[in-house]
């Protein structure tokens, strides 16, 4: 069963082949089985899936299931679980149980995806390796030597790994897309406003974004179309209509034009990236696609313009951590600066 | 520009933050060598070129002033570290 792809295992489930109950149980059991040698999650929720798992099946029977209801999936622990610990990835929020949900776990949950845990991360969403997490490193799949990205490394591994068909991430500065690639699914970072980002734990507000992780383009244009839409709760939120992302799937690639920024691809690129996007770019030309060498000059400044925006918006979203309305706090404050300087310094102690 | 151990020292005190004297040099170093990467952003020229706040030209929305919410203190205040008849307790701040 957990060869299928989600649009397979949507098919299956509305054909009776298979209950969602079945289908949960099957890859809890897989996620039992394998995880211990992936550690792409950091909590499993077996009870709350295979409830929503039933709940799903009810709606399946009823005949008013979506393209989503009956399908597992993860959500990386950076979205607020009412009644499932959101951790972050840090020790500071080791103990925290939101109080409410995120508006992408309720869009889910209304479209009948069954969550099956929270999947592991660099702490608060920074890192690129998935090595600084409080709960340790996630391995590469392919590869257990091997790091599988970050810093949504969890979700890409998991379903890398076949554990779910689909899960959530965010990307602040490659955070969906790097992990999607060194595991080898697909992954994709919407344009900013596009998803909510109301219960999603900030790091970098002006470029933070959700978007999912699949096996496939179709897939992930599914899991996109029930994440995606305007949230009065998220002041950036973009108040567009929600298109049908699988419209286009079948399109021909005749005339599309691909452009090629030649600054990508200078030094210290590595043989075997170079190999694969060549390989790439060879089935674009197949299917019709022309490709146009570039050029973005500007593109030596990203990597600094980022240090700046990011890490300024990252010190003032994280100063919330203070150890007085929520998460860790340090034992015996002297004084209110006692209190703010211990509970940040210990929890950041791994 | 490059930082001196005291400029940490500083930076961590004013952030409210716990930091070990011993990794103090590495945050120095580490500190200093973001400054000097970040400092390549100095030598262009941005005259005339238009600040873009949003890829989609959005604009910041408005609502109206009115209550949109419900008191859910206690919702929220479950998962505070300490709370006394519904407020936050922290150490003494005034004498």
């Amino acid at each position: 069963m957990h060869s299928k792809s989600l649009v397979e295992l949507a098919a299956g489930l509305q054909a009776g082949e298979f209950s969602s109950e079945e289908l949960t149980r099957a890859c809890l059991d897989r996620v039992g089985r394998l995880d211990g040698a992936l550690n792409s999650f950091i909590t499993v929720a077996d009870e709350q899936a295979l409830a929503a798992a039933r709940a799903a099946d009810a709606r399946l029977q009823q005949g008013e299931a979506g393209p989503l209801t009956g399908i597992p999936f993860a959500h990386k622990d950076i979205f607020c679980t009412q009644g499932i610990r959101t951790s972050c990835g840090s020790r500071m929020l080791d103990n925290f149980t939101a109080p409410y949900d995120a508006t992408v776990t309720a869009k889910l949950q209304a479209a009948g995806a069954v969550m099956l845990g929270k999947t592991n991360m660099d702490e608060f969403a920074m890192g690129s390796s998935n090595e600084t997490s409080f709960y340790g490193p996630v391995k590469n799949p392919w590869n257990t030597d091997t790091v599988p990205g970050g810093s949504s490394g969890g979700s890409a591994a998991a379903v890398a790994a076949r554990l779910v068909p689909a899960s959530t991430g965010t990307d602040t500065g490659g955070s969906i897309r790097q992990p999607a690639a060194l595991c080898g699914v697909t992954g994709l970072k919407p344009t900013y406003g596009r998803i909510s980002r109301y219960g999603m734990i900030a790091f970098a507000s002006s470029l933070d974004q959700a978007g999912p992780f699949a096996r496939s383009a179709e897939d992930a244009a599914i899991m996109l179309g029930a994440m995606a839409g305007f949230d009065e709760r998220d002041s950036t939120s973009v108040d567009r209509p929600v298109e049908d992302y699988r419209a286009g799937l079948g399109d021909s690639l005749k005339g599309l034009r691909i452009g090629l920024p030649k600054e990508y691809f200078g030094e210290g690129l590595d043989a075997g990236v170079a190999a694969a996007v060549e390989a790439a770019l060879e089935e674009f030309r197949k299917l019709g696609a022309t490709v146009t060498e570039i050029s973005l000059p500007n593109t030596h400044l990203a990597v600094p313009a980022y240090y700046v925006v990011a890490p300024a918006e990252c010190s003032s979203n994280l100063s919330r951590f203070d150890g007085v309305r929520f998460g860790y706090r340090a034992g015996n404050p002297q004084d209110l600066t006692d209190l703010y300087t211990r509970s940040r310094g210990v929890g950041r102690l791994l | 520009m490059s930082l001196e151990a005291s400029d940490v020292e500083k930076i961590a005190h004013l952030a409210r933050l716990g930091i070990d004297a011993d990794d103090i040099p590495e945050y120095t170093r580490n500190l200093s060598a973001i400054l000097a990467f970040v400092e390549q952003l100095n030598a262009v020229d941005t005259a005339g070129v238009e600040p873009l706040a949003h890829p989609l030209e959005a604009t910041q929305r408005l609502r109206p002033d009115t209550v949109t919410e419900v008191n859910d203190r206690e919702n929220f205040q479950h998962v505070a570290p300490q709370t006394e008849a519904g407020l936050y307790l922290v150490p003494k701040v005034i004498e």
